[in-house]
């Protein structure tokens, strides 16, 4: 495709608004697919969803078209402020206002549509962050410019966290792809991971292994940043970390060592008896933990490692060692977190991802029905409108949050595969053309947009196949909804807009 | 800034978490056969088919317990279209609201109801359904499914058949996974005992559905499906003309007579009343308040139940002891002034007759001294170190005839009356503090002696038998049904059988020395049939006394031995002897010829005199 600058409607990206109108259609099909058995009629009957669906699409298409061809583009970076301050409000304005739409307190009520404020907080937040971004002298790295990036991001998803809308603001955690880009150090991304990764293991195999697991990634992190030292620090601390993995099983077997030894004293001689083993000498081996030695040599190693950064002005190992205090205390607060701190929803939902307990009748049911869906689908799937498991009823929300059974179903892994790399495409697509942008506004706007879809994306197909707990968050463009096909479709029209605005000064 | 090629790493993790997304969906769809079956599963249906239970026959193959055919109505609220709420309720018989409460709970029951159909009314007769069936076109989501229900030809043995009911959540627990909600069982009687017997095993038919929630095909073609194996049917030993001609003459009385055949145990007839009527038997559910409210306890069989003094009868089994403890002789004559004075100024009652009289005649005149005399030498019997343990030898005697504990019969809920041993005395007066003429009540089966109707069936037919009996059941051996080895072995007593045929004459004469010879049970002879009785009248500290009496008929190979016990009834001839003269005659001779007698019985009404709780 050559780039054609003197006419506007050939530097509009079509192959991205291909791929918009691909999955939409691709949506109201599914939508139809999985409800026309509850709703019977037609692709375009109106009170069907299917009907509704196709009225949101038409009106999606209107406001593409107004974005695109009757909005100037530059008013967006102009009323970026004005416009999220207008949507925070209204975010702040539904808690009290809504009606309950199971537990959550996140919907207008306006006759006939419903509008959930949370969708377009998306687009205003995208648009001020990108301004922020923008500024001549911002710099992410620098902490004061960090922290206003984080108060943008932070205040909306707070805010749809207190409208107990938990899935919706997890999408804003994507935002920190943006700020990647943008320059923020890599080691936040491998912080959240890590973080990530000791809730779940600390749940899963325990705080002496999460514990375990966090040194191992810190040796390991310390390695790769002193090249010279290398294998020396490898080695080092693998070793250690490898001795300490044999701890548990180690201190269990002195400990039948010294049950043994008492037993057989006890038989022998009158000395000491099965309950007076505190008077015997080894018996203090019974009442160690691995937890607490590997804490105990953890924390001794503390005043020589520190010493030793102070020594070779090695930054990194002295934050390794303050990121080892924060990671303990985490571990240990993570049973209190999922305890208290989640609510009961969230905590078993959870509990069935990490397989913690297996509840197929209830907080399991929608999972596990909806893996039956998509396993059942096969490779080529039972084609259109043949899917059981789809009209049954089976899966709930078969045509909003779980519409993506309905293609795993009835396209099978064929149809799956297509979808997903529509979106990989489309996600990439913006990716590309950000980059090919000059300017920043629009560039970091793009990586907004394709942010929020992968989030979407990935929370959405996660929980289908079993990947994910279980978070309420539709897939783009796909789900049955107007606000969410709305507000996608305003999402990725702004950057279409945006970027053919751009081009005009090749 | 041009990000220095971050874009590319976060291109590369974008690329990862997709291949992580289509592996799982990959291990999903295609490596995994796992989710396939659980779909097939999700789309199939079940249809139960319920299997026919067994017929139960009496002894002579006329059906006590048979099946008809009801509708169980069902309903799949998703296929429920709207549809005239009245005429369904008219064609069906209930009221509109009815089915609109039912619908609006279907509603909030709907996710877990899903696609399944659930049962709406239970057992509608035939004549109803048929109504339904010509218009269920209009009624999309109603269907009808056979149920059988149980039906009872005669009117005989209620209490004793036991009824069927839709099992409940507490039974469904206790039987491990045997049953699920839907199903009936046998909840008493022979219904309980026998329902392994009876209810046969399930099947089912599985179908597929297609994406329309139609029923498309028998799933692998029917490959799987299981037929219903029908139950056993079930002979029992009763003769349904005698049980039901019990059951009239027992009318408006409280008590119960036994009839047992005496060589081999099979009971002929177990009589309860007031019973519970066979007409409310196949739909329990209706009548259970009804019947539970009931002050008389018709659900409460007094036959194998009830634990009663059974008074003089007992004289039989202390006679017997006398004998073989040897410090009884047929010969020995004891006095009777009006009753047995003891102690200072004590006495034991006795009635009219002449003294002394031997053995024979104390049974024939049913003599209250005779038998004190009797058990005072068995207890104070010189080879015994004191009475205590007098009495527990009496108390093995007393219970090798099957008294105070249960005979073993098969039939549920049998009790085991009570006989006191030392201890029992030991406790209420202390050791050594009592002696034979504390206890002396129990020589006329009185005091702390407590046995069922049916363990007197059972004496009398070990008399029958001189000396042994088979344990008293109820259903005999057929095509299928296996008894236990132990109804078909003889049980002797601790009294040789040697003794028995000395007491015989005195119960013959007791029926047969003619009216006004001294004999008590004059009344229960009839002509040609060598009747044998023994009359009891018990105390009832609620009222009137019982009226007792156990019988046997020939004398000589005896074919029925019964035990009739009316509470209150005053003395055993009045209303007891009578009774099981009149079942004697209907057994034996096929029709009843005492036509004044019987009807006198059946219409006598003693409910008045019967305390209610």
């Amino acid at each position: 495709m050559i780039d054609n600058d003197t006419h506007k409607r050939q530097s509009v990206d079509w192959k991205l608004i291909g791929v918009y109108l691909l999955l939409v259609v691709i949506g109201w099909l599914n939508i139809y697919a999985a409800t026309h058995t509850s709703d019977p009629g037609s692709l375009l009957d109106f009170s069907g969803r299917a009907g509704k669906q196709f009225v949101w699409i038409l009106t999606a298409f209107s406001l593409a078209g107004l974005i695109l061809y009757v909005i100037p583009p530059r008013l967006w970076e102009g009323l970026c402020i004005p416009f999220y301050l207008f949507v925070l409000g209204l975010l702040v304005l539904v808690i009290f206002v809504s009606s309950d739409v199971k537990g959550s307190h996140s919907w207008f009520d306006l006759g006939p549509i419903r509008f959930q404020p949370a969708e377009v907080s998306k687009i205003s937040t995208s648009l001020l962050l990108s301004w922020l971004v923008s500024q001549q002298n911002f710099k992410i790295t620098r902490f004061k410019d960090f922290l206003l990036a984080c108060l943008v991001i932070g205040i909306p998803m707070l805010v749809i966290v207190a409208e107990s809308e938990t899935g919706s603001a997890l999408v804003y955690a994507g935002f920190i792809f943006v700020l990647y880009r943008e320059g923020l150090s890599g080691w936040w991304l491998g912080l959240i991971g890590l973080v990530i990764v000791l809730f779940v293991s600390t749940l899963t195999l325990g705080a002496y292994w999460s514990t375990l697991i966090l040194i191992g990634v810190l040796v390991l992190c310390n390695a790769f940043m002193a090249p010279k030292d290398f294998w020396k620090r490898l080695f080092t601390g693998g070793g250690l970390v490898l001795a300490m993995a044999f701890l548990p099983a180690l201190l269990n077997w002195l400990c039948s060592l010294v049950t043994g030894h008492i037993e057989w004293m006890a038989a022998r001689i009158w000395v000491p008896q099965p309950h007076e083993t505190g008077t015997y000498f080894w018996s203090f081996l019974l009442k160690m933990k691995p937890l607490y030695v590997l804490l105990g040599c953890g924390f001794a190693a503390i005043p020589v490692l520190l010493y030793k950064a102070y020594r070779h002005k090695d930054t990194f190992l002295a934050l390794s060692v303050v990121a080892f205090v924060a990671g303990v205390l985490l571990v240990f607060s993570t049973d209190y977190i999922f305890q208290n701190v989640l609510q009961d929803h969230q905590r078993s939902r959870i509990e069935v991802l990490l397989g913690m307990k297996e509840d197929l009748a209830g907080a399991g049911y929608n999972v596990n029905q909806s893996k039956i869906a998509i396993g059942s689908g096969g490779l080529l799937g039972k084609g259109f409108l043949q899917g059981t498991q789809t009209t049954f009823g089976f899966v709930p929300e078969q045509s909003t949050d779980f519409i993506f059974c309905t293609v795993g179903e009835e396209w099978g892994f064929a149809g799956c595969l297509t979808v997903i790399l529509l979106y990989v495409f489309l996600i990439a697509r913006l990716i590309l053309d950000a980059e090919r942008c000059r300017g920043h506004f629009t560039r970091t706007y793009g990586y907004c947009v394709a942010a929020c879809i992968f989030m979407h994306l990935f929370i959405n197909v996660g929980m289908t196949v079993g990947l994910m707990p279980v978070i309420g968050i539709p897939l783009p463009l796909l789900s049955y909804g107007g606000s969410s096909l709305w507000a996608f479709t305003i999402l990725i029209f702004i950057f279409l807009a945006l970027y053919r605005d751009e081009k005009k000064y090749f | 800034m041009t990000g220095d090629g971050r874009h590319i790493r976060l291109l590369i993790g974008l690329g990862a978490m997709t291949l992580l997304l289509l592996g799982k969906i990959f291990s999903l769809q295609i490596v995994d056969d796992r989710y396939k079956e659980d779909a097939d599963r999700n789309s199939t249906i079940y249809e139960t088919i319920y299997p026919t239970r067994g017929v139960i026959y009496d002894r002579n193959g006329e059906i006590l317990v048979g099946n008809k055919v009801a509708y169980d109505i069902l309903v799949s609220p998703r296929e429920v279209q709207a549809f005239d709420t009245v005429a369904l309720a008219t064609v069906l018989g209930v009221e509109p609201a009815f089915i609109r409460s039912k619908l609006d709970e279907y509603r909030k029951r709907r996710s877990s109801i899903g696609f399944q159909a659930v049962t709406m009314m239970r057992m509608v007769p035939s004549e109803t359904y048929m109504r339904f069936d010509e218009v269920k076109y209009k009624f999309p989501g109603f269907r009808g499914q056979v149920r059988g229900i149980r039906d009872y030809p005669v009117n005989a043995g209620g209490n004793l058949l036991g009824y069927v009911s839709e099992v409940n959540q507490d039974y469904i627990n206790s039987h491990g996974g045997e049953y699920r909600s839907g199903d009936y069982a046998g909840m008493t009687g022979i219904e309980a005992a026998r329902e392994k017997d009876l209810r046969g095993e399930k099947g089912y038919h599985i179908y597929l559905r297609n994406s329309r929630n139609q029923i498309e095909q028998p799933y692998k073609d029917g490959a799987e499906d299981k037929e219903a194996i029908p139950g056993h049917d079930i002979v029992t030993t009763i003769d349904a003309a005698l049980q039901q001609y019990g059951q009239e003459l027992m009318q408006n009385k409280v008590g119960s007579i036994v009839a047992i055949e005496p060589e081999t145990g099979e009971i002929l007839a177990l009589v309860s009343s007031p019973g519970v009527d066979v007409s409310q038997l196949a739909d329990i559910g209706k009548y259970w308040n009804e019947i539970s409210q009931n002050p008389y306890k018709p659900m409460y069989n007094r036959a194998v139940q009830a634990s009663y003094p059974p008074g003089s009868v007992f004289k039989l089994v202390n006679g017997l002891i006398g004998l073989q403890e040897g410090v009884l002789k047929p010969e020995y004559m004891y006095p009777c002034s009006k009753g047995y004075h003891f102690g200072a100024g004590h006495k034991l009652g006795c009635h009219g007759h002449k003294s002394p009289l031997n053995m024979e005649e104390s049974i024939m005149m049913s003599c209250n001294a005779y038998y004190c005399y009797v058990l005072k030498n068995i207890l104070d019997n010189r080879k015994y170190d004191s009475v205590a343990d007098g009495l527990d030898a009496w108390h093995e005697y007393v219970e090798s005839f099957g008294f105070g504990r249960k005979l073993g019969s098969d039939f549920p809920a049998e009790l085991a009356g009570s006989i006191p041993t030392s201890k029992t005395y030991n406790r209420a007066y202390g050791r050594g503090r009592w002696n034979s003429t504390t206890v002396i009540s129990l020589s006329i089966g009185q005091g702390e002696i407590l046995a069922t109707p049916m363990h007197l069936a059972n004496l009398c037919a070990t008399i029958a038998n001189r000396g042994h009996y088979y344990i008293p059941h109820i259903i005999k051996a057929s095509e299928g049904v296996e008894i236990d080895p132990r109804f078909t072995e003889p049980q002797y007593t601790k009294v040789d059988t040697v003794h028995f045929p000395k007491l015989i004459r005195g119960m013959w004469r007791a029926v047969n020395s003619g009216a006004g010879m001294g004999g008590t049970a004059w009344i229960a002879h009839i002509d040609s049939l060598d009747v044998c009785g023994k009359t009891g009248t018990a105390q009832n500290p609620r009222g009137a006394d019982n009226s007792v009496f156990i019988c046997f008929a020939p004398m000589d190979h005896p074919k029925i031995a019964i035990a009739a016990y009316v509470e209150n009834g005053g003395f055993g001839a009045t209303y007891a002897a009578p009774m099981a003269s009149l079942m004697v005659e209907k057994y034996l001779k096929g029709s009843v010829k005492r036509t004044d007698l019987e009807k006198r019985m059946k219409e006598a009404n003693l409910m008045s005199r019967v305390k209610k709780d």
